[in-house]
């Protein structure tokens, strides 16, 4: 069991993930969104190869209206 | 052509336009497109997780093929957060550079705070971020965020979110006479003179939402603020006559102007 603070709100994972598979669980596949992991940017291109450890912090993020 | 050239990419359209506060997606593509703007603000926050799944998403709406995306830190308060929010903005546009930084100062006035806007702006640039730099109207901040290698300097005309319009013209005349990059009024343009006298003071475009999302109207506003930006700059183009409080000079030739009627002449029998 692993616990990820996904933004702000924290979420319990049965065993070890990578990041391609958090966005699968959290519905979010195929949607436009970046992923920053303890302050740092997680790349597109590692999503598959990034292991997410227990006490991770995430942000996710959309682009949204704004001025 | 007179077209507005920023980070070497050249525009046709000097109005920028943000893409909040509207009632849908319809009402903010329907007043971007009339709007004529190229180059449109996004903001950057946390998805809903596990919540409203097949919401459009306002890339589909405004897609980075057809418009410049320009990410802002709208809500930032400190330096971290601005240069966070920004890389996170690079990632989800694949790599795009061209980015507005606001720190603000204070969440009554939203004043930006210059101090952190100087710093955050530093790192970004050393990060290879193309900077437009929304800034307090002091001309030597101006200046400082322009020798640093922000690509636009965009001062406030008054607060966010104010309509107050253009508060101090002098400041802007200064900012716009000693830059050599872009300058773009950000901030506070109420109604279609506002965008204009930015316009004719020599600004080289104007950003705005407020006026257009709040407004009755917003899709026609779009279309008043497209005509006030193009009138202001032709305006500024074709030099304005010079202001003087009394004109010697009437507009009709004073020669050949008909002598009085004769009254009470004798007339021929």
């Amino acid at each position: 069991m692993i616990q990820l603070t996904i933004n702000g709100q924290p979420q319990q994972f049965e065993s070890a993930i990578n990041v391609a598979q958090l966005i699968d669980l959290l519905d979010l596949h195929g949607k436009r969104i970046a992923i920053e992991r303890n302050g740092e940017i997680v790349p597109r291109s590692l999503f598959s190869e990034q292991m997410l450890a227990h006490g991770d912090q995430l942000e996710v993020v959309v682009a949204v209206g704004g001025g | 052509m007179d077209n507005l050239v920023i980070a070497g990419k050249t525009y046709t359209s000097r109005l920028l336009v943000g893409t909040g506060k509207y009632k849908d997606f319809d009402e903010t593509r329907a007043a971007v497109e009339m709007s004529g703007a190229e180059i449109i603000t996004v903001a950057i926050r946390r998805t809903n997780i596990g919540q409203n799944a097949g919401e459009p998403n306002l890339l589909d709406v405004l897609p980075p093929s057809k418009y410049t995306l320009l990410p802002n830190t709208a809500g930032c308060y400190t330096v971290d957060d601005a240069v966070r929010t920004l890389r996170l903005a690079r990632e989800l546009l694949d790599g795009h550079s061209l980015v507005k930084l606001e720190v603000l100062g204070d969440p009554k006035t939203l004043y930006p705070n210059m101090v952190e806007t100087l710093k955050a702006a530093e790192i970004l640039i050393k990060e290879d971020f193309q900077v437009m730099v929304y800034t307090s109207d002091d001309p030597i901040i101006a200046k400082q965020l322009e020798d640093m290698g922000c690509v636009a300097v965009m001062p406030l005309a008054s607060l966010i979110g104010s309509g107050m319009g253009i508060l101090n013209p002098w400041n802007l005349q200064i900012i716009i006479d000693n830059a050599s990059i872009p300058v773009l009024v950000d901030a506070g343009v109420g109604t279609a003179s506002d965008a204009t006298i930015a316009m004719e003071l020599g600004c080289d475009g104007v950003l705005m939402n407020t006026a257009i999302a709040a407004a009755t109207n917003p899709v026609l506003m779009a279309s008043a603020m497209r005509k006030a930006v193009e009138a202001g700059r032709e305006a500024y183009l074709a030099g304005r006559m010079a202001k003087k409080l009394y004109s010697a000079s009437p507009s009709s030739p004073t020669e050949g102007i008909i002598t009085p009627a004769q009254t009470g002449a004798p007339r021929s029998a």
